[in-house]
This record gives structure tokens, sequence and C-alpha cells, in this order.
């Protein structure tokens, strides 16, 4: 029978081909959609995870409260040692110490007086250490835009927009001016070696990036460092594995009432995350079901015009004595055809796109100026084992609902009226 | 009846002009103790931090509001390092670094070294007449000393604190206590001065306590040692080729 109705399907394009373009589109949009969804909130996920949360991380109590202000007077003390301790518990996970902080860049005349300055937001990371993934997990080597990256203490990268700003060129000194760790004025003086694109605007406004051997110097922290942050081995970030360790790090200081008592907290439980996904995702979600909703009543609409076309259709195969509940399951089957070849032509179509704006992507720097949320320049599509199905599914179910409902008017019929009708 | 209500209405009116006037006075009394022509003295600047508390010394030249010259004489990772401030900006000499570093606008209202007291705190030498008016709302004890309570209200706009309210001491004329308020009214700062001695015949507060009421902390104590009050000092003091001197 299947071969049956997929010849009438092929042959008899008028009532087919209308529908199976309203699948296609509708299961197309459906996999952009939610590749295009993906992408930006795994984007965000990841730039969050590599510049600021990590996977797991680990601050004193009263840093954490305070963290967006980057207490490094509430830094951990002793950091090397709760390092050897974490990499000894968790040997799959990578700990890294940074020093976040703020403060002037101050950018000296031939006399040494101030001929440029600005504020800046700085990382403090490991850059020269052999094993150290830190360099990766900023992206320094894809976003360099002019000079090159640090070698040697001393040397930073900064901004390439900032750098532009103050017109400042790799080989440039200037003064870091902030804050150590006990109140003091720091003074440092470093060297840019080179200017960073990060493709994020937050970033791109005002961020350098030392050695944190500099920042440990500058700062008077020696042994000490804000954040001790991890991330897992394998590069994903696993929930249901970071709440355990989580979980098994602090209950160990869960007695403690020491407000420089170390916290660790998971990605989900820093700056909004855990709500900005369930946001993000149950905004996609409601939108693919609107979508689907969308298009089921579009199709039942086509269906039951292809009803009404079919009226005599219909008629006929009752006078001639098939059974309604055969017609309406060949109805049914009819749905299931074109629902898929619709559904498989639209996932197609949908991942190609997809896939292109996976690799080319949407600049949305220019709306972007003044934000102050760390959300990715360039929005890029992702192509998940999800997308081969979210559009699919839906597509495919929505053409056998409307066909479904718009069918019912066959058990309407009456046989005694038939060929009443069928004199017309 | 018209008569009254003219008398009464006159008698409200010469009050109000009195306790206005006396208000004047009081500042003035106290901007002759406070303010002077110029000042050099020694300080001892004991922050009190989260985790430990830090003193930090200075030696200080300032002339009038308009300038003033500190150059930092420990701990070691401050000595050596100066400011100098010039009308409204404010320049940083660090020795380590061998830079002056410039610092005006809204970086006047950073803390210093991680105190409760802002470069505008430290800058800001001007008589209280010439920015505030005054009223005294009552009296109060403080320390055993009665003091006239007055409450004071900007008249200018470059202020840092738009109203402050000030116990003077009723005899010596020296404010022992400060509370300073931004324009909606929220408490920004709180001081205290004690340890009034008589200095070249004025009363002046040796120890000032500042405690910055929006964060929290043990507050900021000021204690200045050899002061001096209008001397003859050099006008090459004033100079940014003074920082590196």
């Amino acid at each position: 029978m299947i071969k049956f109705l997929l010849k009438g399907i092929l042959h008899d394009k008028s009532r087919s081909l209308l529908l199976i373009i309203v699948v296609c589109i509708g299961v197309m949009l459906t996999v952009v959609l939610y590749c295009w969804m993906k992408g930006i909130i795994d984007e965000a996920l990841m730039l969050n995870a590599n510049f600021t949360t990590g996977h797991l991380k680990v601050m004193t109590r009263d840093y954490a409260k305070n963290a967006d202000q980057m207490p490094n007077d509430l830094a951990i003390i002793g950091v090397n040692a709760l390092v050897k301790e974490l990499k000894a518990d968790n040997p799959d996970i990578d700990w890294v110490k940074r020093i976040r902080f703020g403060g002037l860049i101050d950018f000296p005349d031939p006399k040494g007086e101030t001929r440029a300055q600005g504020p800046a937001v700085g990382w403090a990371i490991d850059l020269f250490s052999s094993g150290s993934r830190e360099k990766e997990r900023f992206n320094l080597e894809k976003s360099l835009v002019t000079g090159k990256p640090p070698h040697k203490p001393g040397e930073v990268l900064i901004s390439n927009d900032f750098a532009r700003k103050f017109n400042v060129k790799p080989g440039d000194t200037f003064t870091l001016f902030g804050t150590t760790m006990n109140g003091s004025m720091a003074f440092k003086n470093l060297t840019v070696s080179g200017t960073v694109l990060f493709g994020s605007a937050v970033l791109d406004r005002g961020a350098i990036i030392i050695d944190i051997t500099d920042a440990q110097s500058a700062f008077e922290m020696d042994d000490a460092a804000g954040e001790v942050l991890g991330y897992f081995k394998n590069g994903q970030y696993d929930d249901d594995k970071a709440i355990t360790v989580a979980n098994a790090f602090n209950s160990k200081f869960a007695k403690s009432k020491d407000e420089f008592a170390p916290i660790m907290l998971r990605l989900k439980d820093q700056n909004g995350m855990a709500e900005y996904v369930d946001y993000a995702n149950a905004v996609g979600e409601f939108m693919v079901f609107i979508f689907i909703l969308t298009m089921s009543v579009v199709l039942w609409n086509a269906g039951l015009l292809g009803g009404l076309r079919r009226y005599k259709e219909f008629g006929i195969r009752l006078a001639m004595g098939e059974e309604k509940r055969h017609i309406y399951s060949t109805l049914i089957y009819e749905g299931l055809l074109i629902g898929t070849v619709g559904s498989v032509i639209g996932t197609a179509i949908g991942i190609g796109i997809a896939y292109y704006l996976k690799v080319v992507g949407f600049n949305l720097g220019d709306m972007m100026k003044n934000a102050s949320l760390m959300m990715p320049s360039v929005a890029r599509a992702v192509v998940t084992p999800t997308a081969f199905y979210i559009g699919f599914i839906p597509g495919l179910l929505s053409m056998i609902l409307g066909n479904a409902l718009s069918g019912i008017g066959i058990y309407k019929r009456r046989t005694a009226e038939l060929f009443k009708e069928l004199e017309v | 009846m018209m008569k009254r209500s003219v008398t009464t209405a006159l008698i409200c009116f010469l009050t109000v002009a009195i306790f206005g006037q006396n208000a004047n006075m009081i500042l003035e009394k106290v901007d002759q103790n406070m303010s002077s022509k110029n000042r050099i003295f020694q300080s001892t600047m004991t922050i009190y931090g989260k985790r430990n508390s830090r003193n930090i010394s200075s030696k200080t030249y300032t002339e009038g509001n308009k300038k003033s010259f500190t150059e930092y004489l420990s701990p070691a990772s401050e000595q050596g390092n100066k400011m100098l401030k010039l009308e409204n900006q404010l320049w940083i000499y660090s020795l380590s670094t061998d830079r002056i570093i410039q610092i005006s606008g809204h970086l006047l209202r950073q803390s210093v070294m991680g105190s409760d007291l802002s470069y505008e705190d430290m800058m800001d030498d001007r008589k209280l007449t010439d920015i505030y008016s005054a009223k005294v709302t009552g009296s109060e004890k403080i320390d055993d000393r009665i003091c006239y309570v007055l409450e004071l209200t900007a008249k200018v706009e470059d202020v840092a604190y738009y109203s402050q309210k000030i116990w003077v001491d009723e005899e010596r004329f020296i404010p022992l206590k400060k509370e300073l308020c931004a324009k909606s009214g929220q408490l920004l700062k709180r001081m205290e001065l004690k340890e009034i001695q008589r200095i070249q015949g004025r009363w002046f507060p040796t120890c000032a306590t500042y405690k910055d009421m929006l964060k929290d902390g043990k507050g900021t104590e000021f204690r200045m040692t050899n002061i001096q009050f209008d001397q003859t000092i050099p006008d090459y003091i004033f100079t940014k080729a003074a920082l590196k001197q």
C-alpha cells in the first residue's frame, strides 16, 4: 500500500507539493533556529567558562560574595598548596591559578609623563609554564592582530581596540597602576608584545593579559591568587560531575566560619549562568513549539482544503465499499509519507544553512558597542546530532496530525447520501 | 490681633536671622582654626584592612586649598612615592617605575591606598564658609564636650559631599564629629576628630578617624604630628620637578 500511496503522491503533485513545501519550510526554520540558539548559548557558555567561570572555580567565601569587583584583598593565600591538593583529589581536572584585576594603564610621553591613560580589566594567567593550556583557552594565538605573544615576564597583550584608541604599538611600554592585595598603590612597568581581538565587545573595550608571575609581583601576591579555576580535561562541561566535585570540596569546610575559607562553585552557579541557560533553552523550546503549532495549523488547514478537493474521491471510494477506517488510514499514511519527504528535505536544507552560519557567523558587533555582557560579537550556529531530529519529528508529526484532524470528516459521510452527491 | 501676628512674625524672622548669623559665625571660627595659609606636617595613616592593618607615614606640605605635596616615608613599599596636587589635578610619582601618573576626574573619588579616604577627601581644604551655608539645629555632648550641632548644605556645585552635619566644640570651635552625605541624604562618611591640641595659637585636631559608611571595616585613622602653620614653603615644592627629586 505504501508504494501505491507513494506513486499517488508523486504523480499527483497538486495534493502533495504544497504540503511538502510547507513541511520543508517549517522543519528548515526549526532546525536553523535550534542550531542558531544552541550555537549562541554554547559560545557564550564557553566564553564565560574560558574567561570567567571555569567549569569549577575556587575562591574565598568573601571573594565569592563580591567576585565581580575583583577584591584581591580577599584572595586565596597559600594557593600553591591548595592547587596541589585539588590536583591530587581530581586528577582529571586541570586546575589553574588566576588573578583578575582592574587598574589604569598609563602610557608615557618622552618626558615620562602621562600621554594617554585608560581603565582596563586584566587577567593574569599562566602564560609560560609548560603544559599550561591558558593560551589556548584565551585563544591568544588566533586572536593576535599585531605583534607576537608574550615570551617572557614583563610582556603583555592588550586588546586591539584599546591599542588603536591610544595609538600604541607592540614594543611600547606603559605603567600599570592598581592596588596591591594589601591596598597599597601598585605600579609596574610592562611592555606591549602584541594586540588581540577577543571578539567580545566587553573585552575589546579595554582588556590586558599578563603573566601571573607579573601580577603576583605587582600586587604583592606571593603564593596568592584571586581564583583557582578547574577545567575538565576533555573540554566538555559535565554538570553532574561538577556537582560531585564541588560538594566533596565544600563539605571539607562546611563547619568552618572563616570568611577566608575556600568555596568551590560550578559554572552554573556563577554569573547567573544557570538562569541564562534555562531561560535560553526555554525560549528556544518555546519558539520551536510555536513553529510546530503554526505548522500544524497550516497543515490542518491544507488537509481540510485537500479533503474538500478530494470530497468526490472519498465519496466514490466509500460507495465502492472501502471502509471509512481504511480511507482514514490511507490519509494517515499519506501524511506520514509527505511528512517524511518534507522533513528530510527541510532538515537537509536547515543543516546546510546552519553549517554555513557556523562557518561564516553573523556579526553582532555594531549592536553591542555598549554591551556589558560577556557575549560573543559574532554569533555562530552549531550543528549537533539533535539538529537531525529536532525538526524532523515535529515535521512528521504535524503532517500526520494535520491529516488526522482533517480526515475526521470522512466519518461524517453517510453512505445513504453518497449517490445523491454523486448525481451532482 | 493684627499687631500680635506681625510681632510673632517679626520675632520668628529675627530668631532665624540671629541663628543663621550664629551658624555662620561658628563656621567662620571653625575655619579660623582649621584653615591656614599653609601647613607642614608629618602623619601616620593606619588602615584597618580585612586581614591586617597597615601604617603609612608621610610628610605633607599644603598651601591653601590649591596646592599640596606629600612624600611617603614608610613602609618600604611606599617609600619614595610622592603626590602633588595643583588646583584640581593630582600627580602620583612612583619610585619603583620612575613614572609620574596623572589622576583626574572620577578617579579622584577612589580610595587612597585602600583607606576610607578618597583623593578628594585628602585634597579638598576649602573653607567651609566658602562651600556651605549653615544652620544651628541643636546642642549635644560628645566626649564630655558640649557641641553646637550644625547642618551644612552646599552652595556651590563642585563639592564631594552635598551636605554635612557637624558637631562643633562650643568652647574651642573645632568639629569633633562630622557626617558627610550625598544629595540623596545617603550617609557616605563619618569622621571623628580627637586629640585636640593648641598649636601656634589655634586649636587643631591631631587625630581623625574616617569611616566609609558604604563598606565594611573598621575605618582609617589619620594622625598628624609635627604640625607647623604658616611657614615659608619654597615654590619648587609644588612643581612636578619636585616629584622626581
